[in-house]
């Protein structure tokens, strides 16, 4: 243990980091053909006077349709990957704070031991102000499972649990869902320590 | 299937709080909750995979994006991603961004009234080697103005931005000169109460690395969390 490194600190992203962290494409994680239910996610970033956040950074990643992570560790070779569908993405939020993330609903994965996951994307916030990054998570308000994911089951007070819901914002296709980021105060998201 | 190993947590004060009043952003920012803990699961454990063609194409020589040179003192920076144990985190993608040399941003809410370099935008990625590896060329960045209390200054630094094997070793950080005076002063550095985590953030001069006649050495290396002790597998 005493021969391990210390791990290097964060440090804020500043107000600039478009400069080096801008891919704007990189906001669309699916293409046309890529698996699953195609859905827009789209909110605002809120600070502790309820003022929208313009300098922050929202980057997500997710598992495919069939609840398959791209990554090597994930080995449930039973699921498909997709070849159309890499699950990582970023956008920057506007001068009104808001934000609008383009993907695919994701399939549910394995929690620990024998526990399944509702379809959720996993989300990190970066700011001006923030000195290491927020990470919540997207789950979907019209999701059956909900009722038993691991996470959402340990949050006892159902308003703080709401705001981990991402909420049907109007049909149509690809359908819409809201999910506001609340970085302190009245209705402040769930963050969590991961 | 078995979770993958989880990443080791932070060890105290090694990490800088949400909350930190002397860098006065935090103060409207910072959640009031504690943040939930969570075990990590394969979506902590996984994370983005960068290939060089989802990455988009090296950009390693930030001297060389224009026409014509950039202004300031030309230095190599090179170093390693690590994790906690020393080993090297291949294949991660590095993101990197700064000012020029009279401390202005390529940046339309820069409004410092230092001159912008016709030959220096200042942002470079690559994605690591086989050990770990990186190296940049570029120009030491200037200390500027911010508002954060009267008469502050930043030190001069580089934004960094690395992934690492999961998404919960994602990191941004920023990298710092030795022997700046301004980081006494620096909030932002110095909201990490251990000295020696702080440490980690200040680059080292390599008089191996300088080249003569051209450019400045530095080093920095980028620790990432390593994995937890594997428990032994319950019966």
């Amino acid at each position: 243990m005493a021969d391990k490194l210390i791990p290097t600190p964060s440090q804020t992203v500043g107000p600039f980091f478009h400069l080096g962290m801008a891919h704007p494409e990189w906001a669309d994680l699916a293409a046309a053909d890529t698996a699953g239910e195609h859905i827009v996610i789209e909110g605002r970033v809120i600070d502790g006077d309820g003022a929208p956040v313009p300098d922050a950074c929202v980057e997500v990643w997710q598992a495919n349709a069939a609840g398959r992570y791209n990554h090597p560790d994930d080995t449930q070779t039973d699921k498909p990957l997709d070849p159309k569908f890499h699950g990582f993405g970023r956008t920057a939020t506007d001068a009104e704070g808001r934000f609008r993330i383009a993907t695919i609903r994701p399939g549910p994965v394995p929690g620990r031991g024998n526990a399944l996951q509702a379809p959720h994307i996993n989300v990190v916030l970066f700011a001006r102000g923030l000195l290491k990054h927020l990470c919540t998570r997207i789950y979907f308000a019209d999701e059956p499972a909900n009722a038993t994911d691991p996470l959402l089951s340990s949050i006892e007070d159902e308003a703080v649990r709401g705001t981990l819901l991402a909420r049907p914002a109007g049909e149509g296709s690809p359908k819409r869902y809201r999910f506001d980021i609340v970085m302190q105060g009245e209705n402040e998201t769930a963050f969590l320590d991961i | 299937m078995k979770t993958p190993a989880p990443f080791a947590r932070p060890r105290p004060d090694t990490q800088p709080p949400y909350l930190y009043p002397d860098y006065a952003s935090t103060v409207k920012r910072s959640p009031k909750r504690p943040p939930i803990r969570l075990e990590h699961t394969l979506s902590e454990t996984t994370g983005p995979v960068f290939g060089d063609r989802w990455a988009g194409a090296d950009a390693t020589d930030l001297t060389r994006q224009h026409k014509g040179a950039p202004l300031g003192e030309r230095m190599i920076l090179n170093g390693r991603v690590l994790d906690e144990d020393g080993r090297p985190v291949p294949g991660t993608l590095i993101e990197l961004w700064q000012c020029n040399s009279a401390g202005r941003y390529h940046h339309p809410v820069d409004q410092h009234d230092a001159p912008l370099d016709p030959n220096f935008t200042g942002a470079g990625q690559v994605v690591t080697g086989a050990s770990g590896g990186y190296r940049f060329l570029t120009i030491k960045p200037g200390a500027y103005p911010w508002r954060n209390t009267p008469n502050a200054w930043r030190p001069a630094h580089i934004h960094f931005s690395v992934f690492g094997p999961g998404f919960a070793t994602r990191l941004v950080t920023q990298m710092y000169f030795p022997g700046d005076p301004l980081l006494a002063y620096d909030p932002i550095f110095q909201s990490t109460a251990d000295s020696g985590a702080r440490e980690r953030l200040v680059c080292h001069y390599d008089p191996e690395l300088s080249e003569a006649e051209w450019a400045l050495g530095y080093r920095f290396d980028l620790v990432l969390r390593g994995r937890e002790a594997t428990p032994a597998d319950p019966a």
